[in-house]
């Protein structure tokens, strides 16, 4: 029989925008998503980005788990913008006293 | 009396940026009545023009409302952007009570929207001060463009170039209607108001504002700049910018060959050019 332990751990979840697809380039939009439910945040809360990049992000502990994708743009559709393209997900795992 | 149509240069402001700002537009005396209209609840909740009406029957529990957007300069303002006789799509009274913690979600009103000239405009008005304590509307400068559905954007938190709308009480935002926003925040201990109104274009948009300026040398740097947030889709931005630029004065302009150089693909052969060269010499 598995003994189910409850883990203190909680996923605080950052989604950092980029200029351009590199990791390196700068911050120009930004979301963080707190599972440990210290952080409660809302939109047009800071004036300022947390990371400059996601490069400095992750010299801070977070974890890249997504990359921004390039898709080809469709034909016809070449000059169209719509959502921000260059969105990274990082996480970070904290401790918590729940569990 | 001020009926001054838009300039070249509020025009380009407005297409580069999404929306104009005109502070204290309207006077005290009306804002006061407004309010007053707003505590009577002649002017509650969201009405859409059902019965073809125009702006100046929309209203008839709200004189007061409507004679601010009988105002020359409010209608001057409205002619440049949508016609004279634009209609009414519908209006909404948007109130933030005290002590709210939190903003909406970043939207753009109301779903995707695929016309490229054509384009509604909504009149954000605000008749009381608004300190950014109270929170106002928070606008993303250059967002207009982007095709997105409504509240699909609300993952997004905060972005660099974020512009809340702190003003004084009479203050006129004329909006884009792609254009990205979301009420903030009223941590104050008093009611926020703000009449929002959508209004529809009946005539082709083109030539409608005070076309005298628009040679002048600083419609290019309008057009052309970009916003923090833009990153390397700036000019993609720019690009869309100058093709509704082109149909709102019915020219052919350009900045920086943006848009000359992806029309030029020839398809006369280099010897059938080099005989009418010769030709024209003769």
């Amino acid at each position: 029989m598995t003994a189910i332990v409850a883990s203190s751990l909680r996923q605080q979840l950052l989604f950092l925008y980029l200029g351009s697809p590199s990791p390196e380039s700068g911050t120009v939009a930004w979301s963080l998503f707190d599972g440990a439910g210290r952080e409660q945040r809302s939109s047009g809360d800071a004036e300022d980005p947390p990371y400059a990049s996601v490069v400095e992000a992750m010299r801070d502990g977070w974890r890249v788990i997504q990359v921004a994708h390039q898709p080809p743009p469709l034909p016809g559709m070449e000059h169209r913008t719509s959502y921000l393209p260059y969105e990274f997900v990082l996480e970070r795992l904290v401790e918590t006293s729940h569990g | 009396m001020d009926d001054r149509l838009l300039d070249a240069s509020q025009m380009a402001a407005f297409v580069a940026d999404g929306f104009l700002r005109f502070d204290a537009l309207v006077p005290e005396e009306l804002n006061l009545a407004v309010l007053d209209e707003i505590r009577r609840k002649a002017l509650d909740g969201v009405h859409f023009n059902q019965g073809g009406h125009d702006i100046g029957s929309f209203f008839p529990r709200a004189p007061t409302y409507q004679r601010v957007l009988g105002l020359p300069r409010v209608r001057a303002i409205i002619a440049s952007l949508v016609g004279p006789d634009p209609e009414i799509d519908h209006s909404a009274l948007h109130v933030v009570g005290p002590r709210t913690p939190h903003g909406q979600h970043w939207h753009a009103d109301a779903t995707i929207d695929p016309r490229t000239e054509a384009f509604d405009i909504q009149l954000f008005y605000y008749p009381h001060d608004t300190p950014r304590e109270m929170g106002g509307t928070m606008f993303l400068p250059g967002s207009h463009f982007r095709r997105v559905h409504e509240s699909t954007i609300g993952r997004y938190q905060n972005f660099r170039g974020q512009v809340p709308a702190v003003c004084p009480a009479g203050t006129l935002i004329a909006a884009h209607h792609g254009i990205w926003h979301c009420g903030q925040a009223n941590h104050t201990d008093r009611t926020r108001s703000m009449i929002k109104l959508r209004l529809n274009p009946t005539v082709r948009q083109r030539q409608l504002f005070d076309l005298s300026g628009c040679d002048a040398p600083e419609i290019g740097g309008i057009l052309s700049r970009t916003q923090p947030w833009h990153g390397a889709d700036g000019r993609l931005e720019i690009l869309q910018r100058l093709r509704l630029w082109r149909s709102l004065t019915g020219s052919d302009y350009d900045v920086d060959r943006w848009l000359t150089r992806l029309e030029r693909e020839p398809t006369v052969m280099a010897e059938v050019a080099r005989e009418r060269a010769v030709h024209a010499m003769a």
